[in-house]
């Protein structure tokens, strides 16, 4: 009995409170940007309120399933979670139904299930699965290349199913590699790429070109003992400017014409303040009403179901990736920084977790949990509050929606799990 | 190291993320402002604007609907060119002058409401109305106007005007291309003339579709109407004054000494009041208020300063009586004037020696000259005495602000010894030295409507009610401040000489072709001396025409000054009109057919000419009179006719 006990309340309750609380606040958001008139039932369930209980509630249901397996399941089961999810997506083409131009749901009746939000957990579980595996070196080419896969399917069928969004969550594995000892040299080429492709856009491949040359000089003639020999510098510059010419390539011709709107706002690319500020409001509607939307909020807010804002539904989206523009109005500065809060010291909790955990599999598996509840605050919000353009990505456990939710809890629920069950691993 | 990496981005992300929210919620102290918020529409409903009616009820002002278009730059949606044609066709402007007008507007603020097109023709507005709602971000307002029944009163009546932004900071009630009074009665009884516009909040959804009252309407306020007013113009006195004025400038005031109600307050030249209605009002605004010659927007009875001259000797009668320095009877002689020192003080040719009543009615300068020597030397000092005449004067409500409703005074001159002291050095000066306050010119200045209250006061025997323009309002009372009498300082039982001697000057006096059958008149004619600047040599012109009545001599129904500028001595415009004007209020019809004629006939265009003309001129004995054509003199006697009818 004792036993039985103790093993209960292994299970890690600061995680879970943070959880609950970032439900029940993300209801009460919910509520709030989806009621029309007054609310008569909470249950009312033509109402978006009325389901997003229901999710809540199925989602209690789901959570006790999920601790209830042994947790060695998902680590023996990884694989085979991992090809469910992706014969899912690929059944997409096939049984799928468009929703906003994006082929992300099966319908069931009248429901609507979306597997990308479940395939996240299940290229959680696999990389944890195959990082784990003693054979593998994440710094060998071979095993970088096949880890690189396991992402690349799930992220390469969801960008064909025009859900660009949930693709860019799939770069959150790169804070797991790089855990796992992948070279720092990624990181590099990485932050570079991103300096390299917004100075090209911003200011031409010529400016570029000079940059990158003064950079690769400078570094010349203060790194005296290891340094490259000159070829190798023109190669990279090479590299550099072709990259460069690449992205103004894609920028121009490889994007929807959308997409590419964006990106000229957000980076100011239209030179004539009058244009510049046309496009904004034919383009960015969205983000000019979210923004006004968090700024009347103030302080302290305007009060739960008092957002004359979010009562108007000025915020296109705002039930689901525009909820952190009702949290905004409604609850004001304070209300609004308590949910970063929350969300940061969860993803903080999950790492520590992670940190401590004796098997590898575990580890791994919470780094994705925490990377991928990363990416998404990170896009959703910054993007809600125009710091990043625009990318249709939900707020974990804040935007309405059964399968995100569910899948969220899934990516949480397994990791919490794990943890329980560290004691007994050895 | 490798395991800092997500950790450090994550609280990087937290700060990054809360320093926004930050800026966006808190920087700039952002408070919530529902006038400002874009999901409230704020309707606003204009109360009808009071109406004005003159004293025997005759409606003078009413009110027309108007409507602007109004715009909230913020909300204004990206318009495709087709869109934008469209919309500028309705608006009949063009894309510069709609782009020009947005960014003034957001300019001002992005967040409020500025007039976009203001005062939309009927027509207009139909065709506007249906299809305001596809452009987000403008809506329409309406407003009420003025509308004026009469041609008269324009400086008693103003008008309205859109409120500027000193007052809207002021006063936070007014809002951007809201109306407010500007000038007349509309500026003085503005806050009971406006009445309390009503505002609905409602919440819209982001298509601009309303979708209910803001928090079920609990802010929501109806409109309260403005209060009705009479004034206590008469509107046929006021009229007929106007006539008589035409062609001259200058200005009639008349009080009912009873009350201190202005029967009526000609300032000429006049224009239409209806010119300052609508979309119309600042172009001639502008006009009339950059007529630096004929300066049609200043209002001559109430704010022309000048030397008051004869009428003012009545007053140093009074003092001397009061101070018992002189006795009616008691002579002074006049050799064609008053020797004080090596100088002299001319006079003209009348019976001499003069008592008071001779002294009045002659208006002997030499007379006045001694009187008031005796007044100032009463006393040890001439300091103390002219502190003591002075007194004496500003009691009669001379010297200050009259502290009324009228929208512009003057407050008008009356020297104290420290005048004197600061011009000569203290005690360095001697009565001699301000002997022209003896006759009313020198130092002291009063304006026609201070000069009709000195008229009242006289009329009522030593006290007056403080002239004023409002008779009734609706539903409340008029400031008590203009229903007590103010007591000057002489006794009552002196004034029956000084009243006996203004009478004589119909009798027998200046005055005594002026006479009306039937009535009797009280009055003091005057002259003020005058210059103007012509290529930088002050050179006079031709006296201002000054005169002072009141009429019947007991009991007085009407008080009033007359000022015609450069109409030469007082009994000739001044006088003929003052007698008129009496005639007029009391009988309601003109038996001195020959006096009116006169005035309507003759102008003085010609005169006010001369000082532009860049030739030397003549004054005074040299000036002739000029007629106008026959056709505009019968067009005048028309307009004459059609008075009780307008
Ligand atoms: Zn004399």
């Amino acid at each position: 009995m004792l036993r039985e006990n103790q093993r209960r309340f292994k299970f890690d309750w600061i995680t879970i409170i943070l959880f609950l609380l970032l439900i029940g606040f993300g209801y009460l958001n919910i509520l709030s940007a989806s009621h029309v008139g007054d609310v008569t039932s909470y249950f009312d369930t033509s109402q978006l309120y009325g389901k997003q209980l229901i999710f809540i509630g199925l989602t209690l249901i789901l959570i006790i399933l999920i601790l209830s397996f042994e947790a060695k399941f998902y680590e023996r089961f990884a694989s085979i979670i991992y090809i469910v999810a992706i014969l899912a997506l690929l059944g997409l083409f096939l049984f799928g139904k468009d929703v906003n131009g994006a082929r992300s749901w099966y319908g069931i009746g009248s429901m609507t299930i979306q597997p990308s939000e479940f395939a996240k957990f299940a290229t959680a579980l696999a990389v944890a699965k195959y990082i784990s595996d003693l054979q593998t070196n994440m710094q060998t080419l071979k095993d970088q290349i096949r880890v690189a896969a396991i992402i690349f399917i799930p992220a390469l069928l969801i960008l064909l199913q025009n859900d660009a969004g949930s693709t860019m969550v799939y770069l959150a594995f790169f804070f797991v590699f790089y855990r796992e000892g992948l070279q720092q040299i990624y990181l590099i080429v990485a932050l570079s790429l991103i300096v390299l492709a917004v100075l090209s856009l911003k200011y031409g491949i010529a400016i570029t070109a000079i940059v990158v040359t003064l950079v690769l000089a400078i570094r010349y003639f203060f790194r005296k003992k290891k340094r490259a020999s000159i070829p190798q510098y023109i190669l990279v510059l090479l590299l550099a400017v072709s990259f460069s010419y690449g992205v103004k390539l894609f920028y121009q011709h490889g994007l929807k014409t959308h997409q590419q709107n964006r990106i000229t706002i957000f980076l100011r690319l239209e030179k004539d303040p009058v244009k510049l500020e046309q496009m904004r409001k034919r383009e960015a509607y969205n983000l000019i009403q979210s923004e006004q939307a968090i700024s009347s909020g103030g302080l302290t807010g305007k009060g739960f179901l008092q957002g004359t804002r979010t009562t108007g539904k000025f915020v296109p989206e705002q039930e689901t990736d525009y909820i952190f523009s009702t949290v905004g109005e409604e609850w004001g500065f304070l209300g609004s920084s308590t949910v970063i809060i929350l969300f940061v010291l969860l993803i903080i909790r999950i790492l520590y977790l992670a940190e401590a955990q004796k098997s590898q599999f575990s580890r791994v598996y919470g780094y994705g949990v925490a990377s991928i509840l990363f990416i998404h605050f990170t896009v959703n919000i910054g993007m809600v509050m125009g710091l990043i353009p625009t990318v249709g990505i939900p707020l974990p456990f804040f935007s309405y929606g059964g399968s995100g939710l569910w899948g969220f809890t899934i990516l949480l629920f397994i990791f919490i799990k794990l943890d329980s069950n560290k004691i007994n691993e050895w | 190291m490798r395991k800092l990496l997500l950790l450090t981005t994550v609280i990087l992300v937290g700060l990054v993320f809360i320093a926004r929210l930050f800026y966006l919620q808190v920087y700039g102290g952002y408070e919530y402002d529902i006038f400002e918020d874009s999901a409230i529409k704020k309707e606003y409903n204009y109360p009808k604007r009071g109406y004005v009616y003159d004293r025997n009820g005759k409606l003078l002002v009413a009110n027309q609907p108007s409507y602007d278009v109004m715009v909230i730059p913020r909300d204004v949606e990206f318009m495709d060119s087709i869109k934008l044609n469209e919309f500028c066709k309705l608006l009949k402007i063009t894309k510069e002058t709609y782009y020009k007008r947005l960014e003034k507007a957001s300019n001002y603020s992005p967040r409020l409401s500025s007039p976009f097109v203001q005062q939309l023709s009927k027509n207009d507005y139909a065709v506007l109305q249906e299809k305001m709602r596809k452009y987000t971000g403008f809506y329409i307002q309406k407003r009420s106007l003025r509308f004026y029944q009469t041609t008269i009163g324009a400086n008693v009546l103003g008008d309205i005007g859109e409120v500027n932004r000193n007052i809207i900071a002021k006063k936070p009630y007014y809002k951007l291309g809201d109306l407010i009074g500007k000038q007349g009665i509309e500026k003085t009884y503005e806050n009971i003339l406006r009445g309390i516009k009503g505002i609905k909040f409602i919440q819209k959804d982001r298509f601009n579709k309303n979708i209910g009252p803001y928090k079920n309407g609990i802010f929501d306020t109806l409109p309260k109407p403005g209060k009705d007013i009479t004034i206590t113009i008469d509107a046929e006195l006021q009229a007929y004054g106007e006539l008589l004025m035409t062609n001259k400038r200058g200005g009639i005031v008349a009080i009912e000494p009873s009350s201190g109600e202005i029967l009526a307050m000609v300032s000429g030249p006049s224009y239409n009041p209806n010119l300052l209605v609508g979309r119309e009002r600042s172009k001639n605004f502008n006009i009339l208020y950059k007529d630096s010659i004929a300066k049609p927007l200043f209002d001559r009875g109430l704010q022309a300063m000048y030397p008051p001259g004869s009428p003012f000797k009545t007053l140093n009668a009074l003092v001397a009586l009061q101070e018992g320095v002189v006795t009616t009877e008691e002579r002074f002689s006049c050799a064609m004037g008053y020797r004080y020192g090596n100088r002299k003080m001319g006079c003209h040719a009348h019976r001499s020696p003069a008592n008071m009543n001779i002294g009045i009615y002659e208006s002997c300068n030499a007379y006045f000259a001694n009187v008031y020597r005796r007044i100032i030397d009463k006393y040890d000092s001439p300091a103390e005495g002219m502190d003591n005449w002075s007194k004496h004067i500003k009691s009669f409500g001379l010297g200050n602000y009259l502290n009324n409703d009228l929208s512009v005074g003057q407050p008008g001159k009356v020297p104290t010894a420290s005048t004197y002291n600061r011009g000569y050095g203290k005690n360095r000066w001697y009565t001699t030295f301000t002997i022209s306050n003896a006759i009313g010119q020198g130092e002291v200045l009063a304006t026609p409507i201070q000069l009709a209250n000195m008229a009242a006061a006289i009329g009522n025997r030593g006290h007056y009610y403080t002239p004023h323009i409002i008779k009734e309002i609706e539903g409340d009372t008029i400031p008590s401040k203009f229903t007590t009498p103010k007591y000057t300082t002489i006794d009552k039982r002196h004034f029956e000489p000084v009243v006996q001697g203004m009478f004589d000057v119909y009798n027998k006096g200046t005055a005594d072709m002026l006479q009306v059958k039937g009535i009797e008149i009280c009055g003091k004619t005057g002259t003020a001396e005058n210059f103007a600047i012509i290529d930088s040599v002050k050179t006079q012109l031709t006296d201002h025409s000054i005169f002072v009545a009141f009429a019947p001599k007991d009991n007085p129904k009407i008080a009033l000054a007359v000022f015609v500028e450069n109409g030469y001595f007082g009994s000739r415009f001044a006088g003929r009109m003052a007698s008129l004007m009496i005639e007029y209020y009391l009988r309601g019809e003109i038996t001195r057919k020959d006096m009116e004629n006169f005035v309507l006939r003759y102008s003085l265009e010609h005169e006010y000419q001369k000082p532009f003309s860049n030739e030397p001129f003549g004054i005074n004995r040299q000036t002739t009179l000029e007629a106008i054509d026959e056709k505009e003199f019968q067009k005048l006697l028309q307009l004459k006719a059609e008075i009780p009818k307008s």
